[in-house]
């Protein structure tokens, strides 16, 4: 089965403006991911996750490499994939309706067309009876629904994920993982997940890909062989425990190598 | 699995812990307004007493009832219409210019950062300069009819408008901006979906500073030179230890400034209904 998306020996580097510093923050990263896959990207904090998934979507431009999306270069943001972004990112002035309708007037949709299929989103990630209520009266949970609502409406084929639940507290963010889980059941998008939490990356991911320290290189890739549909339990059973740990010591060992460089340069 | 819905306006939470003092069943708004109308009237009428009991000259203080009887006679004489309508044409035009002159450019210097930098040197000097020195050059200019001071109020209000608009649309929330792009916005949706109405609080702030500095212009340029208005009457009457014609001057500006701040609050409450409600 050919890759749904191909990242080959991509290279970041970027400049900042002000000082003048120059950051390598990936260098020669390939992965491919499968059509219908989820993929969870987990890493040390710094390493280039969140700057790999914004080339994806095509926020940022790459320094060498290419992205294909179906064996096709991507240029810049399409409608192809849709990114949800780590903080919410909701208009305040728009109802919960119209902000999830919003990327889709963005494109031209008439209304006509996007409001039933936003309240149909809506109903699926469980907020319905709150489409006209305003952002700033709803929890931080319910901010992410709409966040996840908007993204799904776009009917995207790769739906990028940026630590949508790194702000919400300990409890909501395990509902948030689960509903996750049965929303992506039932649409059966490609997605692609960034974490820093590793427990959150193998419950969710049909393989985990854990980077180096910066600049992000794949330092392993692990397939997580726990059955669909998985309980959140599944997070106490010894096999699963035994991955976590793993991850956990590969992502120790690139922390403290980077630790040595650091002190050494 | 739904979260319990939260409206967790700051004052909602603490209202039950923070018991008020001597708060009994009236809700506190209605509670404030009873107790400031009771102010109010005490000193009116303290006043109205104090010159009654000859306390003191009402030539110094005027009275309540003296402002309200000359009030009454120089409606009679037909002086105090044409002293509104004269000031109150010289606000209109004069202060709707600065609102869309200060909207149009601080838009265009908050959005494009070439015409900020074209404009920014004028900008800063012309604000920096106490704009109310300009009046004899203006009068010199424009005569002492109204035109004067509409120039007059068009430049004290433009700037508190255009400085507030631009600081609205520069202030525009990078993330919500980075949003529409990956959902492939183009800059001109960029600037009406999420810059414009981002920038509509502060433009309305802009708007009120405008109104109290435009009533200033008014009254400063009528005081210099002038045929009609109130600034004119006030300084004719002040003049002439005519101490209730002064008054009621001031009692017209302030009522003036009152109704235009409570519009402009009107207006900000109705584009504000998406932010949490303020508890008062």
């Amino acid at each position: 089965m050919s890759p749904k998306l191909e990242a080959i020996d991509v290279t970041v580097r970027y400049e900042n403006p002000r000082t003048g510093v120059t950051t390598l923050a990936l260098e020669g990263f390939t992965v491919g991911v499968q059509p219908g896959e989820f993929l969870c990207l987990v890493g040390p904090s710094g390493c280039g996750k969140t700057t790999f998934l914004y080339c994806l979507d095509g926020l940022l431009p790459l320094t060498d490499g290419r992205i294909l999306l179906d064996g096709k270069p991507i240029a810049g943001p399409g409608r192809d994939r849709a990114m949800v972004f780590q903080s919410p990112s909701l208009l305040p002035w728009r109802t919960v309706l119209r902000n999830v309708t919003y990327g889709l007037e963005l494109q031209g949709v008439p209304l006509r067309q996007s409001l039933p299929r936003a309240r149909e989103m809506i109903a699926l990630v469980g907020l319905e009876g709150f489409e006209h209520y305003h952002p700033s009266e709803l929890s931080g949970g319910m901010q992410q629904r709409v966040n996840l609502a908007r993204a799904l409406v776009m009917d995207a084929e790769v739906i990028l994920l940026d630590e949508p639940f790194a702000s919400l507290d300990a409890q909501t963010r395990e509902f948030m993982q689960a509903e996750l889980m049965r929303i992506w059941q039932e649409t059966r998008r490609t997605a692609i997940f960034i974490t820093h939490q590793i427990n959150e990356a193998i419950y969710l991911a049909d393989r985990v890909v854990v980077l180096s320290a910066r600049p992000g290189r794949v330092k392993s890739i692990l397939p997580v062989a726990v059955p669909r549909p998985r309980e959140l339990r599944v997070k106490r059973t010894p096999a699963f425990l035994e991955l976590e740990d793993h991850i956990w010591s590969l992502i120790e060992e690139e922390v403290r190598l980077n630790l040595r460089s650091a002190a050494h340069a | 699995m739904l979260e319990e819905k939260t409206l967790p306006g700051p004052g909602e939470r603490a209202a039950p812990l923070l018991r008020r003092r001597g708060g009994g069943k009236v809700s506190p708004a209605l509670r404030a307004r009873v107790i400031g109308t009771t102010a109010v009237t005490l000193f009116m009428i303290s006043w109205e007493g104090v010159v009654r009991l000859h306390m003191i000259n009402p030539l110094f203080t005027s009275s309540p009832s003296r402002i309200v009887s000359t009030f009454l006679q120089m409606t009679r004489e037909g002086v105090l219409a044409k002293d509104i309508r004269v000031s109150g044409t010289e606000f209109l035009i004069g202060y709707f210019g600065a609102v869309v002159v200060g909207i149009l450019l601080g838009v265009a210097m908050g959005w494009y950062p070439d015409v900020s930098a074209a404009l920014q040197p004028f900008v800063s000097a012309l604000y920096s300069t106490p704009r109310i020195a300009l009046v004899p050059l203006f009068i010199i200019w424009l005569g002492i009819g109204i035109w004067s001071k509409v120039a007059v109020v068009f430049l004290v209000a433009v700037f508190q408008v255009l400085i507030s608009t631009e600081a609205g649309v520069r202030a525009a929330d990078e993330s919500l901006i980075r949003t529409a792009r990956s959902f492939g916005a183009k800059d001109r949706q960029i600037f009406t979906t999420i810059v414009l109405p981002g920038a509509v609080p502060f433009l309305i702030a802009g708007l009120r500073l405008g109104v109290g500095q435009a009533l200033v212009g008014i009254v400063v340029g009528e005081l210099y030179a002038a045929t009609a208005g109130i600034g004119y009457e006030i300084a004719v009457a002040g003049e002439t230890f005519q101490t209730d014609r002064v008054f009621v001057g001031i009692v017209i500006l302030a009522s003036a400034a009152i109704v235009l701040m409570w519009a402009l609050r009107q207006l900000e409450l109705r584009f504000e209904s998406w932010k949490p409600q303020r508890q008062t």
